[in-house]
């Protein structure tokens, strides 16, 4: 999200500069970006420096269930695990659960509808179509196939993984420390690329009767008698000017990927225990709620305030990159 | 017009033949298969039952043999409540969810579109950003969580509604499920209303009329609420027919027998011809809603009914 | 959170009536018990099924020569049969049969019907996937496996309309218990015939408005994944002694779900009870909470093909470093602690070989060439269902604790995990097994060579031997004390690791009268009112 702000003051170019500039001014936006910071910045590097944060994977059975304290801020869970460690490392893996697949999936959806709607006619009839089949196809089914045939493709990869980070012919104990932040990422990998080749539908859709609408519009055709390219047109003059729905089509499937994550995970495909996400630790808090509340609450405090966060800055953003809010 | 549906129609034929083929397919290489049992059967017994069933036959004839049940209207019998018609099941739980989707659906865009027309024309107000907000907790708290809270809070310590259970006539049943099935639609209907109208508030057309001097409820109304709803429209088809076929969590937290228990058990046993019944009967829901919200869009969009 | 859940909530709470009278309260009027029932039937045809959701629709709707007795496991109740025995090797049986005895549709049970029923399971074609079950049966596994077609060689026979006679391959002491399992329940010859074959699968004759039974409830409402409903059979031949006016299966999946309903006062009884739930069930509502033993154990299986997994001592070792009362006490609540694979029922009782010692686990895997768990294979441990994974966790750390292993677990659904397992293609799973009678071979036979619920590529020939041996075996205590050494042998080679005990957990409305603890947990429903 910080890109944005650093790509545009290289550029300096009229339109990212003017957005910057509109950004910062929009308070609930500046909020939002240091909202995230701190919550994005908290689940990379406190977990990085040595001995700050207990261990989240130790157990210690007896002391199950504990209500927050000085040693356990966030309190226990049922195997006594810090819960407050556990968030943090699960952020990371929703974090990039999220962002990732997100970007994917709506990569996938603005380039598939965004061509279905200017084109028409057959190709997108056929498009569309396409995304009717899958639509309505078992998804659960893909799911559960592809967690059985990608299994070595994974364990591979973290292999080669660890030895890229480790060097080949380093120690046992040297490899080892590697695998426990390399496994976590690459059995991720399956889980990416089923979220975000599979939930790109609903941009899509948008997209397209976006760019329907906007297509017709008199400055479309003025550029289309102007001589330009088609994919000048379509990527250049269409595109931004239906941003605003695809940024908060976006902000909101991130929640939903986030949860979706759990899901999979549940099926065999994702993080595997004893590594957690937030959606896991949600799903599971929401189980013990009742007793227990503060293993739901905690984890829901950070996936809300993320999510909070990430949909203002994308009103902001839409507000922002509006080419014609500038003439204001 | 006609010609348009015709073609459509035609369109959705091919597409529900592709995803018939397809879930078949997928549902073959499925791990487990139909007889798969906890204590296991013994070898004998299940090749005799795999024979009963025609599952001992290469893939190619069983599809090519499926397909000519179908042919003749005939979905077949499932193979975990083994000897049930699909038929008989769908219209067992079809009715349920279509019942249960209707009602969240009608929540959902009774809160969802109004709340997003006000955050909208009120922008970056407080009216704005607590409408949004309200919008994001839809969001954020996942029906798992809020689906147990509900039922814990009106079931278990008021009393004052079921906890569980499904029935048709009387409402007591429908509102904690539908309120929770219809939250999130609720909520992505604020957002994406708020997003269009946005766009078509800072249209030319608005501005020429807002210095006509044409009252603000006005333009709202009359100019800009039928291109502002283009993106609500677009993800209220595909929605629809999601909610419509059944929602599993909705379905295990107040334990209704709709259509997503079946389908997931379905999976589960790899349970083929209800897992092709119930995907042919979603795909004609895709099929229709689809048409549905390209009509609604081409109404909405002046423009695009012109070029037509 | 709440809070902010609460404030949403309360404007609708208003807009809702409270209800007058809760669905319990209402059903202790009318004498109906509302029960949850965990799943959907496969079908109520109860030679086609295997499930235990199943064989509590069975018990309603049909009865077996032998009742259960509300009170006392080893009790035997008259049934469809009104007295039995058996001649002095335990080989032979004779049942007299109810002369009162009528199906629901008021035709009367005769010998005919069971022996026909036998038959019926025993049909290959058919393949009921249950039939071993009567294989005790002489030459009853001969006919199911077509190695004979002459039914008349398999010892059931009609000596009259009330006498069924049946000879058995080897004594079984146990048999009337036996015949308390649904498998051995009766089927109406004339209702199954006239919707089909004998050898067809799955006809009409088991749907509403076709079923009849010869059980206390007769079947009145079936909607898939809504309720079961049955009310009382007025042909029943002990009908003035059936206690309720009918029974309401829910086939409630979600165990929270299930406890909520019951909480809001919807059920009498649940099926299940999640451990999450049961220390806020201890402190708010004890009276509702039941915790009784059950003769199921969950264990490891473990694949012995796999290297490592095949030395005997590596098991060992893995089962050593497992601390099981540590387990009960804190994750699965109320279980007990295995102290080998079958519980104590009846007067089995196992040598309780399994402890906890990590020193000793330690030496073993030394010994075996891994010290300290050095060049130990990644193996990665099975699990179906969430609530498995917390104390696949805790088995997790401690074998990374006290023997320097790392195991992954992985996450399946239910039909890709069952698959590994009987294809051999996994490394270790957690698992279950519960009994099917009480009698420790319900335990000890599937670890024997070929057995489809053995799934470890273990077997082991004098294991078999002695098994087999006893089985010959008229003395019931001789049979008994060979068996415990079969378990020995087991238990010292543990192909398996048990973990725990099974304990019943589940919630029961205090007014419900004739509901006793039970090891098999097969409640006679006609024993069963309700107090208002």
């Amino acid at each position: 999200m910080s890109q944005t702000s650093t790509i545009s003051v290289e550029k300096g170019a009229s339109l990212w500069a003017d957005a910057a500039h509109r950004l910062r001014r929009n308070h609930a936006a500046t909020a939002a970006v240091f909202v995230l910071a701190i919550i994005f910045l908290s689940c990379l590097v406190l977990p990085s420096i040595d001995g700050l944060i207990q261990d989240p994977n130790a157990q210690a059975l007896p002391k199950k269930n504990q209500s927050p304290s000085g040693e356990h801020w966030f309190g226990t869970d049922h195997l006594g695990r810090d819960i407050f460690s556990r968030v943090l490392y699960g952020g990371r893996i929703s974090i990039a659960v999220g962002l990732i697949t997100t970007f994917v999936s709506v990569t996938i959806g603005i380039c598939w509808g965004a061509i279905a709607g200017y084109l028409r006619g057959f190709v997108d009839d056929l498009m569309m179509r396409i995304v009717d089949i899958l639509y309505a196809m078992p998804f659960l089914i893909v799911v559960i196939l592809l967690g059985k045939s990608i299994e070595p493709m994974t364990t591979d990869l973290t292999n080669n993984t660890v030895d890229l980070f480790a060097g080949a012919d380093s120690s046992v104990a040297e490899q080892n420390a590697t695998r426990t932040w390399v496994e976590p990422i690459t059995t991720l990998v399956p889980l990416f690329i089923a979220i975000g080749a599979l939930s790109w539908l609903t941009v899509s859709r948008i997209v397209r009767s976006q760019v329907q609408n906007i297509a017709r519009q008199d400055f479309i055709e003025a550029a289309r008698s102007l001589g330009l390219s088609h994919f000048t047109i379509l990527f250049k003059h269409i595109l931004p000017n239906s941003l605003g729905p695809i940024i908060v089509y976006t902000t909101l499937t991130i929640p939903g990927i986030m949860l979706f994550e759990a899901t999979l995970s549940f099926l065999g495909l994702g993080v595997r225990p004893p590594n957690s996400s937030w959606g896991i630790l949600i799903e599971e808090g929401a189980n013990r709620m009742t007793a227990n509340p503060w293993l739901l609450f905690f984890p829901s405090l950070f996936f809300a305030a993320t999510l909070f966060a990430l949909n203002f800055l994308g009103d902001g953003l839409r507000d922002a990159l509006d080419p014609k809010s500038s003439k204001d | 017009m006609f010609r348009y549906f015709l073609n459509r129609l035609g369109q959705g034929v091919i597409v529900l033949l592709v995803l018939f083929t397809i879930t078949f397919f997928l549902v073959h290489a499925l791990p487990a298969g139909p007889f798969q049992t906890e204590k296991a059967i013994p070898e004998h017994i299940k090749e005799r039952m795999e024979a009963y069933y025609g599952l001992d036959k290469p893939l190619g004839v069983q599809y090519v043999k499926r397909l000519g049940t179908l042919g003749t209207a005939d979905l077949g019998a499932s193979l975990r409540l083994e000897g049930r018609d699909v038929s008989e099941i769908i219209s067992q739980a079809f009715p349920v969810s279509l019942q249960l989707g209707l009602v969240a659906m009608g929540l959902a865009i009774c809160i969802g579109i109004p709340l997003g027309v006000v955050a909208a024309w009120k922008k970056n107000t407080i009216l704005d950003y607590s409408a949004m907000a309200l919008a994001m907790i839809g969001i954020c708290i996942p029906a798992f969580v809020i689906g147990p809270v509900l039922a814990d809070r009106f079931g278990q310590q008021w009393q004052a509604l079921p906890a569980m259970g499904w029935s048709p006539l009387s409402p007591s049943y429908w509102l904690l499920p539908a309120f929770t099935l219809g939250l999130v639609s609720a909520a992505y209907l604020s957002r994406l209303t708020r997003a269009g109208m946005l766009e078509t508030l800072n249209q030319d057309f608005v501005r020429t009329a807002r210095a006509k001097g044409v009252p603000e409820g006005q333009i709202l109304v009359r100019h800009c609420l039928r291109g502002g709803l283009i993106p609500a429209v677009a993800y209220i088809g595909p929605a629809f027919a999601g909610i419509i076929s059944g929602s599993l969590v909705i379905e295990s937290v107040f334990a209704i027998p709709g259509l997503g228990t079946h389908f997931v058990k379905a999976i589960e046993f790899g349970d083929e011809p209800v897992l092709t019944g119930i995907g042919l009967l979603f795909g004609i829901l895709i099929i229709l809603a689809n048409i549905g919200t390209d009509i609604l869009g081409a109404w909405l969009n002046p423009r695009l009914r012109s070029s037509r | 959170m709440r809070r902010l859940l609460l404030c949403l909530t309360l404007p609708l709470s208003i807009l809702t009536s409270c209800q007058k009278e809760t669905e319990v309260a209402r059903a202790n009027r009318e004498g109906i018990f509302l029960m949850g029932n965990s799943a959907e039937p496969k079908s109520l045809d109860h030679q086609m099924v295997t499930g235990v959701p199943e064989s509590k629709l069975v018990g309603a709707l049909f009865e077996g020569l032998v009742g259960d007795d509300a009170v006392g496991d080893d009790v035997m109740q008259p049934g469809a049969a009104a007295s039995w025995s058996s001649n002095e090797d335990l080989t032979e049986w004779t049942f007299k049969l109810q002369p009162e005895g009528r199906w629901s549709d008021g035709e009367p049970v005769t010998a005919n019907d069971f022996v026909f029923s036998y038959r019926r399971m025993l049909t290959p074609d058919l393949a009921a996937p249950y039939a071993e079950m009567l294989y005790f049966i002489e030459n009853a596994e001969e006919f199911n496996k077509e190695q004979i077609t002459d039914f008349s060689k398999v010892g059931v026979k009609a000596l009259d309309d009330l006498t069924l006679f049946i000879k058995l391959k080897e004594p079984v002491p146990f048999l009337p218990s036996l015949t308390r399992h649904y498998t051995w329940f009766p089927v109406p010859k004339h209702v199954v015939l006239q919707h089909g074959d004998i050898a067809d699968r799955f006809t009409d004759w088991s749907e509403l408005g076709h079923i009849v039974g010869n059980g206390p409830f007769k079947l009145i409402k079936w909607r898939f994944h809504d309720v079961i409903e049955v009310d009382q059979n007025p042909y029943y031949w002990d009908a003035a002694n059936v206690g309720l006016n009918g029974i309401r299966f829910f086939p409630i999946e979600n165990p929270y779900t299930e406890a909520r309903a019951f909480l809001a006062g919807q059920l009498h009884t649940t099926y299940t009870l999640p451990t999450d739930l049961i220390r806020t069930v201890k402190e708010d509502y004890p009276e509702y909470l039941r915790q009784e033993p059950y003769v199921g154990t969950t264990f490891v299986r473990l694949n012995t093909t796999r290297p490592a997994l095949d030395d005997a001592r590596v098991r060992q070792a893995l089962s050593l470093a497992i601390n099981r009362p540590l387990l009960c006490e804190f994750i699965m609540e109320g279980y007990a602690p295995a102290k080998s694979l079958t519980p104590k029922m009846g007067s089995y009782e196992p040598n309780p070989v399994l402890e906890f010692n990590p020193e000793k686990a330690r030496k073993l895997l030394a010994e075996a060439g891994y010290p300290e768990g050095a060049g130990f294979p990644r193996y990665s441990m099975l699990i179906s269902r969430p609530s498995a994974r917390a104390s696949a966790e805790a088995l997790q750390a401690m074998w990374k604790e006290h023997l320097g292993i790392l195991v992954d677990i992985q996450n399946k659904d239910w039909g890709s995990y069952i698959s590994a397992q009987q294809s051999l293609d996994f490394d270790m799973a957690s698992a279950g097994w519960i009994g099917d009678y009480l009698d420790p071979t319900t335990f000890l036979n599937m670890w024997t060579e070929g057995n489809g619920n053995n799934n470890t590529g273990w077997h082991d020939a004098e294991f078999e031997r002695i098994l087999d041996e006893a089985a010959q075996k008229a003395e019931p205590q001789d049979r008994l004390d060979m068996l415990k050494q079969a378990e020995d042998i087991l238990m010292k080679e543990q192909p398996l690791l048990p973990v725990s005990w099974y304990s019943r957990n589940y919630l029961l409305q205090p007014n419900v009268k004739g509901w006793h603890p039970l090891l098999l947990d097969n409640h006679p429903w006609k024993a069963l009112s309700l107090e208002p």
